[in-house]
């Protein structure tokens, strides 16, 4: 089998009393969705937030593409090329959809503007910006400069995920990416989900939703009390399965659990 | 099979009809074309329109109240001058209000340096220059004192800089011995430290270098903003600072550097009203907080953070000055120019409410 993109085991995170993440385990591996499901407070975030460094987990060891790495935020991660589309998008409304896409690493001008008066480069940025989104079919603002606010929240999603799907280099993590959106909208979204799989980025995906788990997702990661339960391939098993997994109604096979 | 069809049975069950849904891009009942809704648009569109509407309809209608003495070149140069202290305060107010904060320390900060400036210049003979740095230093420190209980004690700006104005003011009071230093020993000892007090003419026009600096500190100021990633991020926290923080900002590292540099713009302050007022007085410019603060709202920058321009505050200053310039010539008694400020502050806040429904 070929190497996990992202291999995390023995994971721990206590708070206090409340064990989040009782010695959990978590494989991603390349070119796949892999849906994360579990009952609310399942601990699903906890294992997702200690893989992109917005918690650090107190016990056990990530590896990413073999590497063992020690994230002490989510810039840590982004600098190694993993990108999180948060469930409210992380954008900031007054500002434009270029300057969004661009939060955090800018594009400075070259020469002397951009080294000591450390001018942007906003042509470029807003080029960059157009293509992404036109990349994924998405071209449907007016103007790259209109603030975020004046867009629907399709169009905020589609920034969202354009944005991870542009810096992405090692894996986009989405946090329910289609929880806000209606159907229209969310098909969209699935639709960019596949896009991006398609040119070779695994995604981690948090959803409740369980149709549109099964429709994209190549593997279910199933979280119950703190630790992964079993991981089930969508062809094998139905939506009702997943959810009496996941809510302990059945226990799953010996063959498949973690 | 055609494309279309292929899309559709990918798709769940209940979605299979998403393709003979309506095609056309969504078209809206255009009702809201009134003057008024257009209006509106533009001015979400340029915040800073409004004072400069503002400061020009006054300018004409003091013309034409208060005559030729108000629309001299030498009056006009004399509002110019008046607001350059609060203008350049209301500057540094500008970087903190546009992070959602509120900085009530920022004239304490301003006249605590120019009695640092002048203790150290006049009475301990450290060279000008030095005690000048000294200051500038010192307006920085200030100013990250309050960014520090700000970011990591994660005190409120409010109370934060309400305890500091305090805490700046009675250090003040003790430096200086609540005693001013006149101007013929600053005349004698450090005449550097009124650099800005100096002026030169123009076709009747006084130009002081305090004006000119005024200018220079909304430019740079203006620039940092608009041109740089800072800046970017600076609106970015105002506007949503959980949001800029998940999108790989360093939040609590950028609003320090924001009270700090907004500290310095206010030693710079310190040094020009020396030359203004001519002397050190640790009783002037008590109520520059507040002076800040109005020229900051009249300017149309938004106190909840991460909207309007910072010249906004520049015209918001150059109104308050207008107003008060043609009451004045218009011979109208101190208590209505009081009373014309309080209006605009309200009025001007009501426009920004107004015009931020816009995009609801």
């Amino acid at each position: 089998m070929t190497n996990p993109v992202v291999k995390a085991s023995g994971i721990v995170k206590r708070y206090g009393h409340v064990t989040a993440i009782d010695h959990s385990d978590f494989e991603l591996y390349p070119g796949e969705i892999l849906a994360v499901i579990g009952d609310n407070g399942a601990g699903k975030s906890s294992i997702v937030k200690a893989i992109c460094g917005a918690t650090i987990p107190d016990e056990g060891e990530i590896l990413i593409e073999g590497k063992k790495v020690n994230f002490t935020s989510p810039i840590d991660a982004r600098d190694m090329g993993i990108e999180i589309v948060y469930q409210n998008l992380a954008l900031s409304p007054a500002l434009s959809i270029a300057d969004n896409m661009f939060t955090g690493r800018e594009i400075r001008k070259e020469g002397f503007l951009g080294k000591f008066l450390r001018m942007l480069d906003k042509p470029a940025m807003e080029t960059f910006a157009r293509e992404k989104l036109t990349e994924l079919g998405l071209m449907t603002v007016q103007s790259i400069k209109q603030p975020v606010e004046t867009l629907s929240g399709g169009q905020r999603q589609g920034v969202a995920v354009a944005r991870a799907a542009a810096f992405a280099t090692k894996f986009i993590i989405m946090d329910e990416p289609t929880a806000a959106l209606g159907v229209k909208e969310s098909r969209k979204v699935l639709e960019l989900m596949k896009d991006v799989k398609a040119r070779g980025i695994p995604i981690i995906l948090i959803s409740h939703n369980m149709p549109h788990v099964f429709e994209v997702a190549d593997r279910i990661h199933v979280h119950r009390l703190g630790k992964r339960l079993c991981t089930i391939d969508p062809k094998d098993y139905t939506m009702s399965d997943a959810v009496a997994f996941m809510t302990g109604a059945k226990e799953p096979p010996a063959e498949i659990t973690a | 099979m055609s494309d279309a069809t292929d899309k559709a049975s990918e798709g769940q069950s209940f979605e299979q009809n998403l393709d003979q849904s309506a095609k056309e891009v969504a078209q809206f009942k255009v009702k809201n074309t009134s003057l008024l809704n257009r209006i509106q648009h533009l001015l979400h569109n340029n915040p800073t329109l409004v004072p400069v509407i503002v400061l020009v309809i006054s300018l004409i209608a003091f013309g034409f109240i208060a005559g030729s003495k108000f629309f001299s070149a030498f009056n006009l140069s004399l509002i110019l001058q008046q607001v350059s202290i609060i203008g350049i305060l209301a500057a540094a107010q500008s970087l903190i209000i546009i992070t959602a904060g509120i900085d009530l320390s920022v004239a304490a900060i301003m006249v605590l340096m120019s009695v640092v400036m002048g203790n150290l210049a006049v009475f301990m003979g450290v060279p000008s220059g030095l005690a000048i740095l000294t200051g500038m230093a010192g307006g920085v420190g200030a100013g990250l004192m309050n960014g520090w209980f700000i970011t990591k004690i994660k005190l409120p700006p409010f109370i934060t800089t309400l305890g500091t104005w305090s805490i700046f003011y009675a250090l003040l009071l003790w430096l200086s011995g609540a005693q001013s230093i006149r101007g013929q020993d600053i005349d004698a000892n450090a005449s550097f430290l009124k650099f800005f007090g100096q002026s030169f003419n123009i076709g009747g026009a006084r130009i002081t270098f305090s004006a000119i600096l005024m200018v220079l500190v909304f430019v740079v100021l203006w620039y940092m903003l608009n041109k740089t990633a800072w800046g970017r991020h600076v609106y970015a926290i105002g506007d949503d600072k959980e949001a800029a923080e998940m999108s790989g900002i360093r939040t609590d590292r950028t609003l320090l550097s924001v009270y700090g540099l907004a500290g310095l713009v206010c030693a710079f302050a310190g040094w020009a009203s020396i030359g203004r007022v001519g002397s050190i007085s640790p009783q002037s410019f008590y109520e520059g907080n507040l002076d800040s603060i109005t020229a900051v709202v009249i300017g149309g920058i938004s106190l909840f953070g991460g909207r309007g321009s910072i010249m906004g505050a520049l015209f918001g200053a150059l109104i308050v000055g207008v107003f008060r310039s043609g009451l004045r010539l218009s011979g109208v008694d101190v208590l209505w120019q009081v009373f014309a400020i309080g209006w605009l502050i309200i009025i001007a806040v009501a426009i920004d409410q107004w015009i931020r429904r816009v995009s609801a």
